[in-house]
């Protein structure tokens, strides 16, 4: 038994572990989300968070131990914010053609999303650090993640936000927009990109091709302008 | 591969160099996303050659969230403190912008013209 100690004590030093979990983690969320027809409450991400959380609390390992290894994979987050430019320039014939209904649904979709929740955040009493790590939740977790850590928020619990709202808005959105009676794919889609980043851009894909291109590129732009409203945004609360 | 790397690399250098520098309120790597768009209109061969690694990466957005997404094991505490006031604030929020940016997104499309062909 000496050996197995001897051999945990090196892995548990090493980044090799796990980063090796984490691809591992992914890997079975990603399996469980196709076994589950990609239905929005089987969110990989999410399935793989709980899998390593319980891995950690079974291990007695803690966050920095984990995160020496999960680091590398962290780091790819600014060059795929940078990557997330591809599909906006792919669809800048689009964006030129809906220019006028695309600025005022981005304008009112971000403000909404962001002072909203700072309005019900502050109401309850959530503190500084909370509201902050709220703020962005409506942007895709990259850029949320970012935007947190310039704000004072805690980029962790940011990223938890994040996807729990893109799993809810993915889930609502088309019992709500058909209780609203929005019949424009262009205007279902690009709300929803708005509002719920990636995974609701996923959803609208599911549903129709346009409305996926029109929260894509919604999902976006919301990144750009939720860099300069949030911080404002905030402002206002403090 | 190598060099579509470095120039999605360089974006966002260029990007945190520049908010930095010059105090922005953007993340560096957001810069970076408006660089790349802008040199792609003015070069689409650019376009082109960085396609097969962006494809790549965005192909495993997700994965890449799922380091910070683990954090919240250090912060469980806080969660479950204010769970009410967190689970209300991110539905009621969340509802609202879709129904709001869909609904003014209608309103103008009515107003201005341009229905979906």
């Amino acid at each position: 038994m000496t050996d197995a100690a001897l051999i945990w004590s090196y892995l548990s030093q090493e980044p090799l572990l796990w980063l090796t979990a984490t691809l591992i983690a992914y890997f079975l969320g990603d399996s469980f989300f196709r076994r589950m027809n990609r239905q929005s409450w089987a969110n990989p991400v999410l399935v793989a968070v709980i899998l390593l959380s319980l891995v950690l609390w079974l291990t007695g390992t803690g966050y920095q131990t984990y995160f020496e290894g999960a680091q590398f994979v962290h780091f790819m987050l600014g060059p795929a914010t940078v990557a997330l430019g591809m599909p906006l320039y792919d669809n800048l014939r689009r964006v030129r053609k809906a220019l006028a209904p695309l600025v005022a649904a981005l304008v009112a979709g971000s403000v909404t999303a962001v002072v909203s929740v700072l309005a019900i955040g502050k109401a309850f009493g959530l503190n500084e650090v909370m509201l902050a790590s709220l703020a962005p939740k409506s942007t895709t977790a990259p850029v949320a993640i970012g935007i947190a850590e310039g704000l004072g928020g805690e980029p962790t619990i940011t990223a938890v936000l994040v996807l729990l709202t893109g799993i809810f808005g993915a889930i609502i959105a088309t019992p709500l927009l058909n209780a609203l009676g929005i019949r424009d794919w262009r205007a279902r889609g690009f709300s929803l990109g708005v509002a719920a980043h990636g995974i609701g851009t996923a959803r609208a894909f599911q549903v129709n091709e346009t409305a996926g291109a029109f929260a894509g590129i919604g999902m976006g732009l919301n990144a750009v302008l939720t860099s300069i409203i949030a911080p404002l945004a905030l402002h206002l609360f403090q | 591969m190598i060099p579509a790397l470095a120039i999605l690399l360089s974006f966002q250098l260029v990007g945190e160099v520049a908010t930095r520098g010059l105090g922005l309120p953007l993340p560096g790597p957001v810069l970076g996303l408006l660089l790349l768009v802008g040199s792609c209109a003015l070069r689409p061969a650019l376009a082109e050659m960085l396609r097969p690694v962006v494809t790549g990466l965005l192909a495993n957005l997700s994965l890449f969230f799922v380091p910070a997404g683990v954090g919240v094991i250090a912060h469980l505490g806080q969660f479950r403190d204010d769970a009410l006031a967190i689970v209300l604030a991110l539905t009621v929020s969340t509802a609202l912008a879709i129904a709001v940016g869909a609904l003014v997104f209608a309103a103008v499309v009515r107003w201005r013209g341009g229905a979906e062909e």
